[in-house]
């Protein structure tokens, strides 16, 4: 007899539908799957039978062949078990799945028959809804993100017993309830940050206006410290943007399943491949870049990064998305994220100013080749960063990120009123930027800054926006020569 | 004649009997060469200071006639008219512009070719001009200082007067562009831009300073030109400063004519084991000015104890406070902020207001410097 399921399998973070059909017939025991299986996939049949047999289901001993449609798409994971196990319950006559035609399979079985859950199941949803299936049946602990997908239904199942109910003619499973996304209140504080009030001013500007931060100083001095905090004064993420966040760390496993509305953070070692960064591989998996999405990219130690792995950072940095071209296709991953990115500004960390620094000039100079690259064209904050004192380090703490993120989030409507939902100030194209509204006062201040110090139309434009961040955080509606002013201080300057 | 920069009463302009002579002197060119062979330093002077007829008569006997008469028949509108194809102005000595530098020397050029007029000639005068030389193949540490003593010498207000050469030279040039407007005497024309890869600073000298050349556009130089270029860079400033150079440097050459200009010479020492800096030792050792950074060029041209001589705008309220703590050593936001005791973001601003005056000087690294611009005394300490 034959039977039929659907399931998913993953290919990057974009889920692909698998028709599992399975065939039992007369014959010697076997058990085969055809169609491109990988390792995992092969491996099922062991899974599926113990499985099947320990749920009290009756294992068919005749010869059973399983067959993967399309047949050139290459299945990988663990995922398709469920599918696998319900089809063959279907074609040896032990169930009747009629109730489930319409249905999509998702989970991996462990020996018992517990179902464990699976990455991309919210994409799975997704693509389950758009090839028009009336639900998907999901393991438990990945309920939650399935149940992001509207317009399915979406249902979760804890063990592969449960599928005696379709003797019933019914849908094995609970319905899965879609859940808020939650901010999580413990996180590193800015307040933290004391005695440094010029780096938390331009920590503010970075999380408000979306602008890329490079902090420069001795280890020990609050670089990390810093960056670490930037995701607290974050506004926390909405609508669609739960989702694109969501189907990321779905798909790559991260996470515990619940859903937050955190921005992501990632700090990549600097030892970290081009692959890594941007991602790659085959199959091709997303970089870290693409695990930024919507939130912060945090580059520690700049300078020791490879120079291959900054270089194809440029790209995706103008474009906001990176597309992987391999044998088996080409794959398009977003990547919008705000980069931080930390550096010592010579090679023994303590800055030519400072008297114990023995770094020479053509050392130093060579260190920090890296500063001047196609990478920190894109950043818009320069601020050095030095030991607080220990008479500041005592004082009182400044505000903390609960207070901040309230502006920030203030300012990025103003921004998303001018610009479009969901984009910053440092996103605005060269017309936007032309657009934005200043003060007389401040104009004369930008024109002599460009008369003393020849800015390029870039550096013109970068300074524009900063402004507009810094107009927006106190909601002023035109550029003021106090917001021009403390633009044009964090400028990013190159080596003379 | 009037080929000036502008059309205004001051431009500079050049009778045609000094264009020709100049126009000679290209013409004369392979001839030159070929006479001065392997000592064009020291013969090339010696040449130039020779009458025209004489010129011709010691380089080209054979050729004297036929040269002589293309020579004075050389019509001014065609000199002219080559001039202005190629955007360039011409300045004789019998023009008040013409700098006092160039009238004193028995070898001196009798007109001088230009281009780009940010800098009026007029203004080229001994005591506010510094010539700063050195090597091409020169080590990190001499570029620093030659984009140190560029940058800060003009933004004290003097005008920098370099070579537009590989290394130092460009250095130079490239560190007064930061702060102020420079001046390239070319060996060429000036509107040929050597060496090629310089071609941007040429443009950008161009633009923002002077490029000066004793020979017609379109000219490209010969291997006496250089010391004979040499000669116009030390008669044009009060002083020569020499950055780096090897025991046998070109730029040694210019140091020794400056000295038989009388005029100041000083040199940037360096380490005594380093062949890049034997030619600058050598030169302090026989009583040339030691030069340690732009104050001691400064107290030189302006006289010693003059101290800060050029004063910036005058300072706003909260400024002199800020610009003491960057003197005190403080070099983060955060730091001339705990100092001054105010506010961060107040500071952050005050800064950028001073750098936008050349008060100060922000980094790579984001850290703050003081550049050499003094202070206006603000009436308050009066």
């Amino acid at each position: 007899m034959l039977a039929e399921t659907s399931s998913f399998t993953l290919d990057g973070i974009a889920a692909r539908m698998v028709r599992v059909e399975v065939d039992v017939h007369r014959g010697l025991p076997h058990f085969q799957i055809v169609g491109l299986p990988d390792a995992a996939v092969r491996e099922a049949r062991e899974r599926v039978r113990a499985a099947v047999v320990n749920c009290g289901f009756e294992f068919p001993l005749q010869r059973i062949t399983a067959s993967l449609a399309p047949a050139d798409l290459r299945k990988a994971g663990p995922a398709i078990d469920l599918a696998l196990a319900t089809a063959l319950l279907g074609a040896s006559g032990e169930l009747s799945i009629g109730p489930l035609a319409d249905w999509s399979l998702v989970g991996e079985l462990a020996l018992d028959g517990t179902v464990r859950p699976v990455r991309g199941a919210l994409a799975m949803a997704e693509a389950a809804r758009e090839a028009g299936h009336a639900g998907v049946l999901v393991p438990v602990a990945n309920g939650p993100e399935a149940a992001l997908a509207e317009g399915i239904q979406v249902r979760t199942i804890e063990n592969f017993a449960e599928l005696a109910r379709l003797r019933e003619g019914r849908v094995p499973g609970n319905p899965a309830s879609p859940t808020e996304p939650r901010w999580i209140e413990d996180q590193p504080d800015l307040a933290d940050l004391r005695g440094q009030g010029h780096l938390r001013t331009a920590v503010e500007l970075a999380a408000a206006g979306g602008h890329g931060l490079l902090m420069v100083g001795p280890p020990g001095a609050g670089k990390s410290l810093a960056a670490r905090r930037l995701p607290s004064v974050l506004p926390p993420l909405e609508g669609e943007e739960v989702l694109e966040v969501a189907r990321i760390a779905s798909a790559c496993g991260l996470g515990d399943g619940t859903i937050t509305s955190v921005r992501p953070f990632r700090a990549p070692h600097h030892t970290v491949s081009a692959a890594g960064l941007v991602g790659g591989g085959s199959p091709p998996r997303p970089g870290e870049i693409t695990l930024a999405h919507r939130g912060v990219l945090f580059l520690d130690e700049l300078c020791e990064f490879s120079r291959p792995a900054l270089e194809a950072l440029r790209e995706p940095l103008e474009t906001g998305a990176v597309t992987i071209s391999r044998a088996s296709g080409r794959q398009t991953l977003p990547c919008r994220f705000t980069l931080v990115a930390a550096a010592n500004p010579c090679p023994c960390g303590r800055g030519e100013d400072d008297p114990a620094c023995r770094c020479s000039e053509l050392a130093a100079r060579r260190y920090r080749a890296a500063l001047s690259g196609a990478l920190v064209d894109r950043i818009d904050l320069v601020v050095a960063v030095k030991q607080p004192t220990a008479e500041a380090l005592a004082g009182p703490a400044g505000e903390s990120s609960a207070v901040v993120r309230e502006r920030v989030a203030a300012a990025r409507e103003l921004m998303a009123e001018r610009l479009g939902p969901g984009r910053t100030n440092g996103e605005a194209g060269p017309e936007e930027v032309a657009r934005f509204e200043v003060t007389a006062a401040a104009a004369t201040l930008l024109s002599e800054a460009h008369e003393s110090w020849k800015l390029s139309g870039r550096a013109h434009g970068r300074i524009l926006r900063v402004a507009r961040t810094a107009a927006d955080l106190e909601g002023a509606a035109a550029i003021g020569e106090g917001h021009m002013a403390m633009a044009m201080q964090f400028r990013r300057r190159t080596e003379r | 004649m009037s080929v000036g920069p502008g059309s205004g009463v001051d431009a500079e302009s050049a009778c045609p009997d000094c264009l020709r002579r100049n126009w000679l002197i290209a013409r004369l060119g392979g001839w030159i060469q070929n006479v001065t062979d392997d000592k064009p330093g020291k013969r090339t002077p010696e040449l130039l200071r020779l009458g025209t007829a004489e010129l011709v008569e010691a380089v080209a006997a054979k050729e004297a006639d036929e040269i002589l008469s293309w020579n004075a028949n050389l019509e001014e509108g065609t000199m002219v008219g080559r001039l202005e194809a190629a955007g360039c102005w011409a300045c004789c000595r019998h023009h008040p512009s013409f700098p006092d530098g160039l009238g004193d020397g028995a070898d001196a050029p009798v007109a001088i070719f230009g281009r780009g007029g940010r800098i009026p000639l007029r203004q080229l005068r001994l005591e506010s001009s510094v010539t700063v030389v050195g090597a091409r193949r020169a080590t990190g540490y001499g570029l620093e200082v030659a984009s140190a003593l560029g940058r800060e010498v003009a933004a004290a207000g003097l005008n920098v007067i370099s070579g537009m050469a590989l290394g130092i030279d460009g250095a130079v040039h490239r560190g007064a562009l930061e702060r102020g407007a420079t001046v390239a005497v070319l060996g060429g024309g000036p509107d040929v831009p050597y060496p090629p890869s310089h071609t941007r600073l040429h443009g950008r000298i161009a633009e923002h300073g002077l490029v000066l050349s004793e020979m017609p556009p379109g000219t490209t130089p010969w291997r006496w030109s250089f010391p004979a270029r040499n000669r116009i860079m030390a008669a044009l400033s009060g002083m020569t400063v020499v950055v780096e150079a090897a025991s046998r440097s070109g730029s040694l050459i210019t140091a020794e004519m400056a000295v038989d200009a009388g005029r100041d010479v000083g040199a940037v020492p360096g380490p005594v084991t380093s062949r890049a800096a034997a030619g600058t030792n050598e030169l302090i050792a026989s009583g040339a000015a030691l030069i340690r950074g732009a104050r001691d060029v400064l107290d030189r041209m302006l006289g010693a104890g003059v101290g800060r001589p050029l004063f910036g705008p005058e300072l706003g309220p909260g400024e002199p406070e800020v610009l003491a703590a960057i003197e005190g050593g403080c070099v983060t936001v955060d730091q001339v902020a705990a100092e001054t005791r105010t506010d961060e973001a107040e500071t952050a601003r005050t800064l950028a207001r001073l750098e936008v005056r050349g008060y100060v000087r922000g980094t790579q690294t984001g850290t703050w410097a003081r550049t050499a611009l003094a202070a206006y005394p603000s009436p308050r300490e009066h």
